[in-house]
């Protein structure tokens, strides 16, 4: 708004003395359909979460789609299912690694892009970018093709290695924006009391970044581990815990696939309630402080 | 978050020229590791699309060569699902908008005095991500299917007719894709919706303009930046999907997408080149439809 678009409507206040009635009453339609509508909206969100809890409950036999009775057995004996234990522990394996090694190159990309200038930045910054645009599809096809021509066996380390490649982009983004609330005054204070350049890093600049560096670890770790897609195309014979859901799809999706799902879906909704938590608690501590 | 990608051109701080050096060997491995398994998979997938079967040669073993002619094939072979991929992911992204908004809207605004409720629901919108994204879609399928409470329901109220089926339709997979991305949609807009300054829309109630007006002319406009990230976190996933319209998920025998034809031509077939293609035309279409669609909303700063 300019200065004068601003005096034009102070001037529409003072002309006008009797202000406008609100458009809608108090109490109207209006005030409760939105709260109630997103109440709504997030139940309907869960629906499909809430079901598939459920059903981890279910006393099934082969298929897990009628309803036979309630049992504990199937979180008590997950690993009866052999396959599913182990689809999820190559899920585990694979989500760890590839989260590691994109998180180190993601971080290292996103300080040298805030703290540090160079040529080339724009098509840096289009090269991260557009494998968070293109459709996961393209990628796993295109990797699949490179295999392919490379005559490279697929398996583990081909799934690591495209895991690895989509989680970077997201990486640099998350910690980008944390680099760039960063004071540079405090490396500036460590460098003038004689700090040398790796303790000021390690020091100051690292534990600053922690934060960043953890929800994109975080996060990697939840793209690596639903991702699908993908790996479906570098798979090989190596099942991943969705890759198995997809493959058992067509005769039946055994309980304990649920009890999995169910176990990790809990897991990570404590630790970002935690997180949540913990940062509130943080921000009043600094309100009282400040 | 990630939704940051696509959020408002970020200012780019003054950092001074020093010790490129350092910034050298901090950006080599990620970009050269990005180079060789994101780029080259490219160049590699153009190299295979035009590639042809050799003669006399077993399934799935190809030579390389100029044959211009797998995209023509591709595109008579495969116009329908091509159509069908864009038809479906525009209809789940208005969907997803519509859901969205609103909600949105109420997180980022109405709830602004309430910062626990704030992150709670917001904690909600994405808890969704937290369980399989397989496991979501087939739970949707029991829930929608023939046998469920929700379908028999409807028939008995006469809402549906007796024989019709949900799952296995065009409109079971158009839902499926809507439900999958509306996190996608819900999370940019409500980053949008946050910093929504709302004595403007107050002034547009002073100034005698009707709720309604005020929303189109004032919340919709300074919201752009929130729709135009949506959009595009909802319709290029959702173009390029396999798993929704796939047989054993929601869809049926014509509901097939180009994520399942490049697919089933890559993994079942071996037919390479055409699986090459199509990922190209895929690509080269979003592509296109993304910078023609940022360029009229106008915010060109995004990309």
């Amino acid at each position: 708004m300019t200065v004068q678009e601003g005096l034009i409507l102070a001037k529409a206040e003072t002309t006008q003395p009797r202000r406008p009635a609100r458009g809608r009453p108090r109490f109207g339609l209006g005030s409760w359909m939105l709260p109630v509508y997103s109440g709504l909206a997030l139940v309907f969100l869960l629906i499909p979460i809430a079901y598939t809890f459920a059903f981890s409950f279910n006393d099934s036999v082969k298929s897990n789609i009628v309803w036979r009775g309630f049992t504990f057995d199937k979180w008590l004996n997950v690993c009866d299912k052999a396959e599913v234990c182990e689809a999820f522990g190559n899920s585990l394996i694979i989500g760890i690694i590839a989260t590691v090694c994109a998180t180190v190159l993601g971080t290292m990309i996103a300080i040298a892009l805030v703290r540090y200038r160079f040529r080339f930045r724009s098509a840096i910054s289009l090269l991260l970018f557009l494998p968070m645009a293109t459709p996961e599809v393209v990628l796993g096809a295109g990797l699949a093709a490179e295999f392919l021509s490379a005559g490279v066996e697929k398996g583990l380390v081909t799934i690591i290695i495209a895991h690895i490649m989509f989680c970077v982009s997201f990486v640099v983004v998350t910690v980008k924006a944390r680099v760039s609330t960063l004071d540079p005054a405090l490396e500036e204070a460590g460098r003038d009391l004689y700090g040398s350049p790796n303790q000021v890093f390690w020091r100051i600049t690292f534990p600053l970044l922690l934060p960043g560096i953890i929800a994109a670890a975080l996060l990697s770790f939840a793209l690596s581990f639903d991702d699908f897609i993908i790996t479906n195309f570098n798979a090989g014979t190596t099942d991943t815990f969705p890759k198995y859901i997809y493959i058992s799809a067509a005769r039946g999706i055994p309980a304990e696939a649920n009890v999995i799902a169910s176990a990790v879906f809990i897991l990570a909704i404590v630790l970002v309630l935690t997180s949540q938590i913990s940062s509130a608690m943080r921000r009043k501590r600094q309100e009282r402080v400040g | 978050m990630a939704f940051g990608a696509f959020a408002t051109g970020t200012a780019q701080e003054q950092a001074p020229r020093r010790k490129s050096k350092i910034a050298l060997i901090l950006l080599l491995p990620g970009i050269l590791y990005l180079a060789l398994f994101f780029l080259v998979p490219l160049v590699s997938l153009v190299i295979t699309s035009f590639q042809q079967p050799i003669p006399n040669g077993d399934i799935g073993e190809y030579q390389t060569a100029f044959r211009w002619e797998n995209y023509t094939d591709a595109i008579s072979l495969y116009g329908e699902h091509i159509l069908r991929s864009f038809f479906y992911a525009i209809l789940a992204t208005i969907f997803a908008l519509l859901f969205s908004y609103p909600l949105a809207y109420f997180i980022g605004v109405k709830a602004r005095r309430w910062p626990l409720l704030q992150n709670l629901m917001l904690v909600l919108v994405i808890a969704p991500f937290f369980i399989s994204f397989l496991l979501r879609t087939l739970a949707w399928k029991s829930i929608l299917s023939d046998e469920s409470i929700v379908i028999t329901g409807l028939k008995a109220l006469a809402l549906m007719a007796p024989d019709a089926h949900f799952t296995g339709t065009a409109s079971a997979v158009i839902f499926g894709l809507t439900y999958n991305f509306i996190p996608f949609m819900t999370l940019p807009l409500y980053a949008t919706l946050e910093r929504l300054d709302t004595r403007l829309l107050e002034a547009g109630g002073d100034l005698y303009a009707r709720p309604a007006v005020t929303f189109f002319k004032v919340t919709v406009p300074l919201s752009m930046s929130g729709i135009v990230s949506g959009v595009l976190l909802t319709f290029i996933p959702a173009a390029g999907d396999y798993i929704n319209a796939g047989r054993d998920f929601l869809g049926g025998t014509g509901t097939a997408m180009m994520g399942n034809v490049i697919e089933s031509n890559f993994l079942v077939t071996l037919n390479y080149p055409a699986a090459a293609s199509l990922s190209i035309i895929l690509m080269a279409v979003i592509l296109v439809m993304v910078v023609v669609y940022v360029k009229r909303s106008g915010t060109e700063d995004l990309l």
